[in-house]
């Protein structure tokens, strides 16, 4: 297929790259998708690990270095890949999580799926900090919409400003714990409502499932009730016959011509070793904020000197990832508990958006609250520090003996956590670049990261450890470990490892501080786009991807507009 | 960890040397379940539940060769693998309905954990020779060829992290590992879940907590977040909606 000349070629197949491929096929257009990973399908038995008993694998589903969450984790790939390495620069701690296989990491993300609102496309105008979005709520709205019916989320229509409503599907009941966390943060006047998710909880269509609730989208749905790229998108657009699907295929960079316009890509296939080009008409980078600064800025030629779409010396810039912290508490009323099945959907069923937009405090921007607890199945490290409890009941902690299996079912389930999501202000500090001396197992030059946080991102994670102290005693919860002060940064994750990263390729509408338009379109090259979260100017107090599949399917429209046109 | 004392127990350490390389070790490594290990405890043959080396859940190439290459390795000594089994044995043991550690194939389990996790190697190594010291030290023997109630009084002696006692650190630090696997090993096996009661991990329709649960923790549904909540009798029926954003199917 070396001669053919694709209408699109589309660089990655996770969020951004599945909703661009599904939209650019259906409107007839001939696509090759060249993805880094393997074929991954859910629903073949070879690929299953949902409904596996722990004692299906002999570490009893713990993690390995390849499989950072667990041995049963939908992720191929994690932290750690073998022979794609990345550095730091200075002290800088960055963590960059990568999946390596067809659909990315909507493989095995959390499918929380949020909206955007009208204000996180405005932060200047509110707190003079980073820079306004070129468009508004009111832009990208009609595709909110649009991506809601399309796959599926569930939810609830409150109301509220800044966590619009949206078409959901109806929410699944609270958990007992949950149950506890509703009347715990009621008390303190903090808002709390049905988790927004990507999960059918009801039918759609006639191609995928309904949940039978197992709490396990993290392993991927064999069924298809969860959203991932890869069974959402990728196969309806892979049966439709215009797609070429390059499965192995690591991107190296983009070709350009002498008046630097795209005219394909190189890529190494896995398999043989050997470097291939694809010929297109537009290239679509979708290999997530990161890897796609970094196809960029390691495409290289006579005009564009710093890297495709790099004139601006802004890929790679305001690297930002959201802010994270947690905190446990033992709930004794949820000792001895009768025990039956509340495996509901993977993770929580209710959660707490930002209540404090109009508040004083000493940081600019919020956090919303995920709440974790349940008689989850048991893995490796269920029943380490076993009866740590005790200590709360004037009992002695440690023994042996068959009493043990008491002090387990005494305590099973009686937790409750929050973790906090929040927002950071970009910074043009924080960034990856190419490192100049280290390259992956095929050559290719990899990123090298400088991140740190500022007291905006400290503040706000102190004020997290406040918030989740209180609710978690209000909810009858008493704390767990040490509350985490200054010199932990409050307990504030490290760059990276909430996997929110976004910023690299801004959009912005002038040439000089943004990298591409509101479009995802280089300033530097009309036929070249990015519709992952590179494009974000900030990422809000929200998690990112139902954004970028909404952005991706604005994109997609765009490509097919201008093409029409014969702009591009 | 040092080795026992020459000068304390000379006599006591050659013997147990020798009895243990004479000892019949009948059976040892059988492929399938209900291997036997003799040890020199109470001279009563211990034996466990083999655990299969064969997996077929979904993994990578690289992850099956791993696999394979650390189900090829031995780590622990015989010696040592039969002093996990009787520890394992007194932190769960066998005379329970719903079977023990050894039921579940501890020591198998310990031994892969232990080759998968680098840092258990050497606490577990460790632990298990000093706690063969401290054996020696007060009763002349080591763990395994210790009486049953001499192992109890040194599990007594190091199964409470709230002692003090500084030169017990170690050993108490070696038993909470060993609780923490024997506990993990054990309640990831069907009969671990048998004990705990658990009933999930199975395709269901979630539909909220059980009425007589929630009286008993004078919880309730209010009726307006019922409202929010799918309609199980209708799971099925296509989702559609008005303009309005409301589902109206
Ligand atoms: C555990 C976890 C939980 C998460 N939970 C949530 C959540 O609840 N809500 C939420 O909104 N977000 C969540 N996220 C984040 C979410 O997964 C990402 O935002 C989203 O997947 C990003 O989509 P993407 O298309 O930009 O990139 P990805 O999904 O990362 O896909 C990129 C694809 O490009 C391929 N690729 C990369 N480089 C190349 C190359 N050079 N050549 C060819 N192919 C390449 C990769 O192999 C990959 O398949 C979570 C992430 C993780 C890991
Ligand atoms: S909880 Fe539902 S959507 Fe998630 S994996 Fe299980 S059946 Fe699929």
């Amino acid at each position: 297929m070396a001669d053919k000349e694709y209408d699109i070629i589309i660089v990655g197949s996770g969020a951004g790259g599945g909703m661009a491929t599904y939209q650019l096929a259906n409107a007839g257009l001939t696509v090759a998708l060249v993805e880094a990973g393997g074929y991954y399908d859910p629903a073949a038995d070879e690929q299953r690990t949902q409904l596996r008993n722990p004692w299906e694998s002999p570490r009893r589903g713990a993690s390995t270095r390849r499989r950072p969450f667990g041995d049963y984790n939908a992720c191929i790939g994690g932290w750690d890949l073998d022979g794609e390495p990345y550095t730091q620069k200075g002290d800088t701690e960055f963590m960059w999580w990568r999946g390596r296989m067809l659909g990315g990491r909507t493989n095995h993300w959390g499918r929380i799926s949020l909206r955007f609102g009208p204000l996180d496309f405005k932060r200047r105008d509110i707190d003079g900090l980073g820079e306004n979005w070129p468009i508004g709520y009111e832009d990208v709205k009609p595709y909110y919409d649009k991506v809601d019916k399309l796959i599926g989320v569930f939810g609830s229509n409150e109301g509220l400003y800044n966590d619009p409503d949206g078409f959901f599907l109806p929410a699944p009941k609270p958990r007992l714990h949950e149950l506890y966390y509703i009347d715990g943060a009621r008390k303190l006047n903090v808002p709390v409502y049905p988790a927004r998710k990507s999960m059918l909880t009801k039918r759609i269509n006639d191609e995928r499932g309904v949940c039978y609730y197992c709490g396990q989208c993290s392993r991927a749905c064999s069924i298809h009730a969860d959203f991932s790229s890869s069974t959402a998108l990728i196969y309806p657009a892979l049966r439709g016959g215009r797609v070429d699907l390059y499965t192995n295929s690591m991107v190296r960079e983009v070709i350009t011509d002498a008046r630097g316009k795209a005219t394909g890509v190189s890529y190494i296939n896995k398999e043989d070793k050997k470097e291939y080009a694809l010929k297109g008409r537009i290239v679509v980078l979708a290999a997530s904020a990161c890897s796609s600064a970094r196809i960029l800025l390691n495409s290289k030629s006579a005009h564009h000197v710093n890297g495709l779409g790099n004139s601006s010396g802004h890929v790679g810039r305001y690297l930002h990832d959201s802010t994270g912290a947690s905190r446990a508490a033992f709930l004794p009323e949820l000792m001895n508990r009768d025990i039956y099945n509340e495996d509901g959907v993977g993770g929580m069923h209710v959660y707490t958006p930002w209540w404090l937009e109009n508040a004083a405090l000493d940081f600019p921007r919020g956090y919303h609250l995920e709440i974790g607890g349940g008689m989850g199945m048991p893995s490796y490290g269920f029943g380490f520090a076993a009866n740590q409890y005790n200590e709360y009941l004037d009992k002695r902690v440690g023994g042996y003996g068959n009493g043990l299996r008491d002090d387990i079912r005494r305590f099973y389930g009686a937790r409750l956590s929050i973790a906090c999501r929040g927002e950071s202000v970009p910074q043009f500090d924080n960034y990856c670049e190419l490192d100049p001396t280290v390259v992956d197992e095929w050559g290719i030059p990899v990123l090298r990261f400088n991140y740190q946080w500022t007291d905006y991102e400290i503040n706000q994670a102190k004020h997290m450890q406040d918030s989740m102290e209180a609710l978690l005693e209000a909810s009858g919860g008493i704390l767990l470990g040490d509350k985490p002060g200054a010199e932990r940064n409050y307990g504030l994750a490290k760059p990276g490892e909430i996997i929110h990263e976004v910023g690299t390729t801004r959009m912005g509408l002038n040439p000089k501080t943004s990298v591409t338009n509101e479009f995802g379109q280089l300033h530097d090259a009309n036929n070249v786009f990015v519709v992952d979260a590179g494009t974000f100017v900030s990422q809000a107090d929200k998690n990112p991807t139902w954004t970028i599949l909404a952005l991706s399917w604005r994109a997609s429209d765009y490509i097919v507009e201008q093409m029409k046109q014969q702009n591009i | 960890m040092s080795e026992p004392s020459e000068t304390k127990h000379p006599i006591d350490r050659r013997d147990v040397l020798k009895a243990l390389m004479l000892a019949p070790v009948s059976g040892a490594m059988l492929a399938s379940t209900g291997c036997a290990v003799v040890s020199e405890s109470n001279k009563q043959p211990i034996t466990w539940t083999r655990l299969p080396t064969q997996y077929s859940y979904a993994r990578t190439d690289v992850e099956k060769q791993r696999d394979a290459e650390l189900f090829a390795e031995t780590f622990f000594r015989e010696h040592e693998l039969v002093t996990i089994a009787v520890l394992c044995d007194i932190i769960l043991p066998s005379d329970h309905e719903n079977g023990g550690a050894l039921a579940a194939g501890l020591p198998d389990f310990v031994e892969f954990m232990a080759k998968d996790r680098e840092q258990h190697k050497l606490p577990l190594r460790g632990g298990i020779a000093w706690i063969d010291n401290y054996s020696l030290e007060n009763f002349g023997s080591r763990f395994v060829e210790a009486d049953i109630e001499q192992q109890l009084a040194i599990c007594d002696a190091i199964a409470y992290p709230d002692v003090q006692d500084e030169a017990l650190q170690p050993g108490i630090a070696f038993f909470s590992l060993m609780r923490n696997m024997t506990l993990t090993g054990y309640y990831t096996t069907e009969l671990g879940f048998r004990d705990l009661g658990y009933v999930g991990n199975t395709p269901n329709i979630w539909d909220g907590v059980p009425d007589a649960v929630l009286a008993r923790h004078g919880k309730s549904y209010d009726a307006q977040w019922l409202a929010k909540c799918v309609d199980q009798s209708r799971r099925n029926i296509t989702a559609e909606w008005d303009d309005e954003m409301n589902l109206i199917t």
